[in-house]
């Protein structure tokens, strides 16, 4: 019972765990330097795009591993048409910089819709239909660029997406009271009483919400496990948020990321259109058959896969301060590298937020601690392959052990049989 | 008397929890035509892959001496190589590739790095024509029918040199000239070729008409072997060792029965095949049932039954249905599942598996998967307390084993899954419910826990169909019973005149009736011109 338990809990951590393992060994190799107020700070920023296209890539996964191919490309597509709008003259000004979210944004609705209407009523092959997009759209972005880089100007967009030296959010609370210092580093104020806000609300909610259950007679964990729980989660948020206010406070992508996470980690779990995602993954026939429009769902799915496309355009402009014929290459195997490190199944049905965020991050850790250590480029993608196939095979060897549990029995029986068949003919 | 070719002793299969086959014998004379007959699960096919080294030597017990020796298969090629070669059900043809590419596939003709495609073909055609296909061998297997295609099966089973040819309801999706033109030639390679064969198969006239001994299987075990030489081989004798077990109290009783109105009226009903479009699957099917009543349907494999259910709600299968659907006296037209639960249908499939639960979900999950606007508010935001609730509520009311509600589904054994699925329609709170083979593959004390739902979904006034191809489940059960063979309604009976002998009877009969009807028909048909 104890050794099942174990299991459990190893295939639920495992690769928090092995996240975790990845940070301390970087710490050392680096020599301290990765975990650095302004390593932790760009590693949120330079990765902003994959935690924003693996959600995406979540959904379309779990609807029975189907991947979007043409994020990367769609990046691209999005990103330049608002460059370009960004920096074009209307009667002597500068169009505003929110006509030109708002226009990214639908660029990435309408291919959305594209996708979906072929995947979902026409039934052509997501890998295909996707792989159309990542051709088409790339070669449409360079037509609008002709083929050249489109610098981004526009200071007030860069603040708000996160990009030049002052995209944090500003730190309302300075003049107020003495300056917070630490070891010589002036802490940002905002931050960390943002950073103690929130500790506590995820504290008072995980009591208030455990004592809800116990009212209804709900089965809850053991007080002990809750309460270490709770104090590792309070920890790394409170860390986290040290780290971030000894640099220069809260960066502005980070809010947007946290934003998009919570949302679809909300949809994903507490919606009827998450419910009829994973079940569509899981079986669709039975999906149908329950009444669920499992077209619908597909639709859904790579429409908002879409429109992430297009919320992510917007960060990767803003961070890069340019649109460019080569922005977004590769993007989409991040992303789905992402979710299937974070545990989603390649045959759908299995995944979530949470581990979108885990696969985000471990990747994220990988590139930045290596690019420290100074590991050339094609070393490192060697790496990240490995890292794909380890996380992958923790999985499929999990389940086979499983099952081979089941056969073993059979084989023993079957071994029995022989021996005593063969004493049999002996005597 | 001839020599034994092939003899199975004492073999005895288990499956987790079940023992599939108990203690077999069969013994199988050269030359000659065996048949195997059963009802469904009876163990024919368990006892088939045993032999063809589907189920690898090792996980049954007893023994296989074919030829003179004793055999052990470990993988279909091993039975293949001693020439033992079998026909499934399904027929196992790549649709794109020609007659003799597939004829020839693992099996492939020429040197190990090059494929003679001039033999190949040459081949091909020879063994062809020993079943009488005239078809190029170059035809692809989608131009040509099922008759033919199984008439390729046969021949690629010669192409392997095959001494003992086992075939699965070979004639199981042929219409009659086909069906009588395979029996044929089944005769035919039996004088010819001194072939052995052994055949499974539900249709006891055709049994009759071919077979020289038959062996009945009940329940996992050999009953008796019929000779044709010297026993009685009618149908009526072979039924009566097919079914020849006693009903005792394995149906719990219902108490003062109050059956209402009319609540689902089908008339007319037709559907035809979803890829053999000429194909009709149901065939003008008319029935109905009553609130707070059980409406047996009973029928053998592929008779239409699934067919019926699954056109009936919403159009889950089939294509060009025409017919008329009544729910409660109003005429309506379903297009989709969806319709048909907002209608008050309900259709718990007999593949669980397959069409019925997201084996990689929870309980809870599944329970609420088909009226999630009951357990959310506006139909979008999922009230979790309130899915935890009514999870709850089915694991206590239908006794369902589980350590939570957040089990997964796929860890459930076969009894406590169907359980899950009737939670789950019971939930989306139907005025009709199709049960189609809802005891199928769970032991005996679940199947009878699911005869009290049953019960007691027809004491709260819901209208039950149950599609069974267990006669002493039908008539246990049921208050009325309607028999389905060959896509028509071929009797309709009260439980209390029904026994297990008019049932079959009736199934029997419809081989003359369709005879005369056609005869019927082309005699207008006739008097027109």
């Amino acid at each position: 019972m104890g050794a099942g338990k174990i299991k459990n809990f190893l295939r639920k951590y495992m690769m928090l765990i092995a996240t975790v393992i990845v940070v301390i060994a970087f710490y050392f190799i680096t020599g301290g330097q990765s975990l650095n107020p302004d390593s932790i700070d760009r590693l949120i920023s330079q990765n902003a795009y994959v935690f924003v296209l693996g959600t995406g890539m979540l959904l379309c996964i779990l609807t029975g591993g189907n991947i979007d191919l043409s994020v990367g490309s769609v990046v691209c597509l999005a990103g330049s048409v608002g460059a370009i709008i960004m920096q074009t003259r209307l009667f002597g000004a500068l169009i505003p910089w929110p006509v030109a979210i708002i226009v990214m944004l639908i660029m990435g609705l309408l291919v959305g819709l594209w996708h979906g209407y072929w995947i979902a009523y026409v039934k052509v092959p997501p890998f295909i239909a996707t792989l159309v997009g990542m051709l088409a759209f790339r070669g449409l972005a360079n037509i609008f660029l002709k083929g050249k880089d489109v610098i981004v100007e526009n200071k007030d967009f860069m603040n708000v997406f996160g990009g030049s030296d002052t995209c944090y959010v500003p730190d309302f609370l300075k003049n107020v009271g003495p300056a917070l210092e630490i070891g010589g580093v002036n802490l940002n104020k905002t931050c960390i009483v943002f950073t103690i806000l929130l500790a506590l609300g995820i504290m008072i909610y995980t009591f208030v919400n455990r004592a809800r259950l116990i009212k209804n007679g709900y089965k809850v964990d053991y007080l002990a496990v809750v309460i270490l729980k709770t104090i590792l989660i309070v920890a790394v948020i409170l860390w986290f948020g040290y780290k971030l206010a000894s640099y220069r406070g809260i960066p502005t992508a980070f809010i947007w990321i946290a934003l998009i996470l919570a949302v679809f980690a909300y949809i994903t779990t507490k919606t009827t259109l998450g419910r009829n995602l994973y079940a569509v993954g899981g079986n669709e026939k039975a999906t149908r058959l329950s009444g669920i429009d499992t077209r619908k769902v597909m639709f859904s799915a790579y429409t908002l896969m879409g429109v992430l496309a297009g919320f992510a355009s917007i960060l990767v402009i803003a961070r890069g301060q340019k649109a460019g014929p080569t922005v977004g290459v590769g993007f989409e195997m991040d992303a789905i590298a992402a979710c299937f490190i974070g545990g989603a199944s390649a045959y759908g049905g299995t995944g979530s937020i949470g581990g979108v965020i885990i696969g985000a991050t471990l990747m994220g850790v990988i590139n930045q601690g290596m690019n420290m250590a100074k590991t050339p480029a094609n070393y490192q993608k060697v790496v990240k392959g490995v890292v794909l196939i380890l996380a992958v095979l923790f999985d499929v060897l999990m389940q086979l052990k499983r099952k081979g549990a089941k056969k073993k029995k059979v084989k023993k029986n079957a071994i029995d049989v022989v021996t005593t068949e063969e004493g049999g003919a002996k005597s | 008397m001839a020599k034994v070719l092939l003899e199975m002793k004492s073999i005895t299969k288990t499956f987790p929890g079940v023992k599939a086959l108990d203690n077999v014998n069969l013994k199988v004379e050269e030359g000659e035509i065996h048949a195997l007959v059963g009802e469904n699960g009876a163990g024919k096919s368990t006892l088939m892959n045993v032999l063809s080294g589907i189920y690898p030597f090792g996980t049954y017990e007893g023994d296989i001496v074919y030829d003179g020796e004793v055999c052990r298969f470990h993988k279909i090629k091993d039975s293949e190589k001693k020439g033992i070669v079998i026909i499934h059900q399904e027929l196992a043809l790549v649709p794109y590739l020609t007659i003799g590419e597939n004829m020839f596939l693992g099996n492939e003709q020429g040197s190990k790095w090059c494929i003679d495609w001039n033999k190949t073909y040459a081949e091909a055609d020879k063994y062809l024509e020993m079943v009488g296909l005239t078809d190029s061998s170059k035809t692809l297997i989608k131009d040509i029918g099922t008759g033919k295609q199984q008439l390729v099966e046969i021949a690629k089973a010669l192409a392997k040199h095959a001494k003992l040819l086992i075939l699965d309801e070979p004639t199981s999706s042929l219409n009659e000239t086909d069906s009588r033109a395979l029996l044929d030639l089944m005769k035919k390679l039996q004088k010819e070729q001194g072939m052995t064969m052994i055949i499974i198969s539900h249709k006891l006239n055709e049994v009759s008409y071919v077979a020289d001994k038959i062996t009945v299987v009940r329940d996992g075990s050999t009953i008796e072997t019929l000779d044709s030489k010297t026993d009685d081989i009618s149908e009526t004798r072979i039924i009566k060792g097919m079914v020849g077990r006693e009903i005792t109290d394995r149906f719990p009783k219902r108490h003062d029965v109050q059956i209402g109105d009319v609540m689902m009226e089908v008339n007319n009903w037709t559907v035809y095949h979803p890829e053999f479009s000429e194909r009709k699957v149901v065939d003008d099917v008319s029935i109905n049932v009553r609130a707070g009543e059980v409406v047996g349907i009973y029928g053998l494999m592929g008779a239409g039954r699934t067919e019926l259910a699954m056109s009936i709600f919403g159009r889950s299968y089939g294509i060009g249905i025409s017919g008329e659907l009544k729910l409660g006296g109003r005429r309506v037209t379903l297009k989709s599942p969806k319709m048909a639960i907002k209608a008050g249908l309900a259709y718990v499939t007999e593949d669980r598996k397959g069409n019925g639960l997201v084996l990689s979900n929870s309980i809870l999950r599944n329970t609420t998967l088909a009226n999630l606007e009951g357990v959310s508010t506006g139909g979008i935001f999922l009230d979790h307390d309130k899915e935890t609730e009514v999870a709850q509520e089915y694991v206590e009311k239908l006794r369902t084993k589980t350590p939570s509600v957040e089990q997964l589904v796929g860890n459930l054994s076969g009894g406590n899954q169907q359980k899950v699925l009737l939670a789950k329609w019971m939930f989306a709170n139907p005025d009709v419910l199709i049960l189609d083979e809802p005891t199928r593959g769970i032991d005996v004390g679940a199947k009878y826990e699911i005869y009290c739902i049953i019960n007691d979904l027809a004491k709260a006034g819901k209208s039950v169909i149950m599609i069974s191809s267990e006669l002493p489940e039908v008539i246990g059960m049921s208050d009325r019973i309607y028999i389905m063979n060959q896509a028509k309604i071929v009797g309709e009976m009260e439980a209390s005149e029904a026994t297990q002998e008019n049932i079959m009877a009736c199934i029997v009969g419809v081989r003359g009736e369709s005879e005369n009807a056609e005869s019927v028909n082309a005699d207008s048909v006739g008097s027109e011109a």
